[in-house]
């Protein structure tokens, strides 16, 4: 599962390693409206319904926090 | 606070939206984004096309222009008129109220009562509550509710955050006793702790215009923009949105004697696609009864965006039949809100076009 986040966060921004970064935000990797697309990304590739109120930059914040937020996710 | 109608109808509607088309994919140049990165941005958030006012024009030209074709078609009468409601966040000046504008500009009656409402996102809401307010008098027996806002205006065009969502409209919706019409519901709910979540800092008596509000600067996102302008945290707005609006309409709904799944169509205010369809999942609603594409066509134009989703999506349907429905607009204040009444069988619902002056 970490790779195929790493591979949607590489697609978003290509320019960045996100592989062991511990927050993306506070590196400038992620914004706010890239977040969006990562949540409708995410959403797509896992068949999952990322609730509304998880839409916090702690639950994006780095590799493991997504895991858990896309374990934790109602399936479609 | 909650209120409970009975009989209240909307009778007519009438959407005025600017000739002057933006394209997302121009604005996006200006910020020099990949392409890339904007195509997913665009598909995500419904970004497509937003019409904005050219300088000069104020949101009650608009609404005048809305007033002078439904006086020349014949669907409505300046004499017939007992209330104007106008609500906006861009008013034409502090003072004069831009209703006694419109009221001297259209020729309305000495007795037709005017009232200015501050208010955004929620204003179509606010705006109808008032009319049923009104209506409850005796002898009022048609009140004209206009949302009208030319925001972009106040959007800084180097801001990604907020410009290319932003719309220019004006709404006229016409709001009339009508027996047999059946109970309206609904709650308006506020949290000003967080009233400077959305806001245009400078240009009122805290923070007078001047040179130096004028100053752009950059956020850490590299949005640049300057006191006179709009600000948005658009993550607090979102968080607002998705924790505090789905209770409130569950207690709304219930109120009604409903449930979501009882309730036709869902016109909310459209910040944007990606907002609307995670509010439809926290609902439980399909995502077809709920339109989100306000913002791909005219741009989020605040108070006028539930009545621009209806006019865009279901002109016909209104006109022809009657739904239960359910309206909820959320931002601005912080304050939010939702009516569910039964909505239908309207005169008209017609959406025309200020035209261009500038060429």
């Amino acid at each position: 599962m970490k790779d195929k986040i790493l591979d949607i966060l590489k697609e978003i921004r290509p320019e960045f390693e996100f592989d062991g970064v511990e927050d993306f935000f506070a590196e400038g990797m992620l914004d706010s409206f890239d977040l969006m697309t990562l949540v409708s990304t995410l959403d797509e590739r896992f068949a999952i319904k990322i609730d509304g109120t998880d839409i916090l930059p702690e639950n994006f914040m780095n590799v493991d926090a997504i895991a858990a937020l896309v374990e934790r996710s109602p399936k479609r | 606070m909650k209120f409970h109608f009975t009989d209240k109808a909307i009778t007519g509607m009438m959407v005025v939206v600017p000739e002057q088309e933006r394209l997302f994919a121009d604005d996006m140049r200006l910020f020099n984004a990949p392409e890339n990165r904007s195509r997913k941005l665009a598909m995500v958030m419904g970004y497509w096309a937003h019409r904005v006012v050219e300088e000069g024009v104020c949101a009650s030209d608009l609404a005048e222009y809305g007033f002078r074709k439904l006086f020349a078609d014949g669907k409505l009468k300046p004499e017939e008129i007992d209330a104007l409601v106008y609500v906006t966040i861009s008013p034409d000046h502090f003072m004069p109220p831009t209703s006694c504008i419109l009221h001297g500009k259209l020729g309305l009656r000495r007795d037709c009562f005017c009232l200015d409402v501050s208010q955004g996102c929620c204003g179509f809401v606010v705006g109808l509550l008032q009319a049923f307010q009104l209506l409850e008098q005796k002898g009022v027996r048609k009140v004209v509710v206009v949302n009208a806002d030319v925001i972009s205006r106040k959007v800084s065009p180097k801001d990604r955050n907020s410009y290319p969502l932003i719309g220019d409209a004006a709404t006229i919706a016409i709001v009339e006793n009508r027996e047999g019409a059946g109970d309206v519901f609904a709650d308006v709910r506020f949290d000003g702790t967080r009233a400077m979540a959305l806001k245009i800092p400078a240009g009122g008596f805290r923070q007078p215009s001047s040179p130096e509000t004028a100053i752009m600067t950059a956020d850490h996102e590299g949005n640049e923009r300057a006191p006179d302008n709009l600000v948005m945290d658009g993550t607090a707005v979102f968080n607002f949105v998705m924790a505090d609006v789905p209770p409130m309409l569950a207690d709304l709904a219930h109120d009604a004697g409903t449930d979501f799944a009882g309730i036709d169509k869902y016109y909310f205010h459209q910040p944007n696609k990606f907002m609307l369809q995670k509010l439809a999942e926290k609902l439980d609603v399909p995502y077809d009864k709920m339109p989100n594409n306000v913002v791909e066509n005219y741009g989020n134009s605040s108070g006028a965006t539930i009545p621009s989703a209806m006019a865009l999506n279901d002109a016909e349907m209104l006109c022809r039949e009657t739904k239960r429905v359910c309206f909820s607009g959320f931002g601005v204040g912080l304050t939010y809100g939702g009516i569910v009444m039964n909505c239908g069988g309207f005169d008209f619902c017609d959406t025309i076009y200020y035209p261009n002056k500038g060429e």
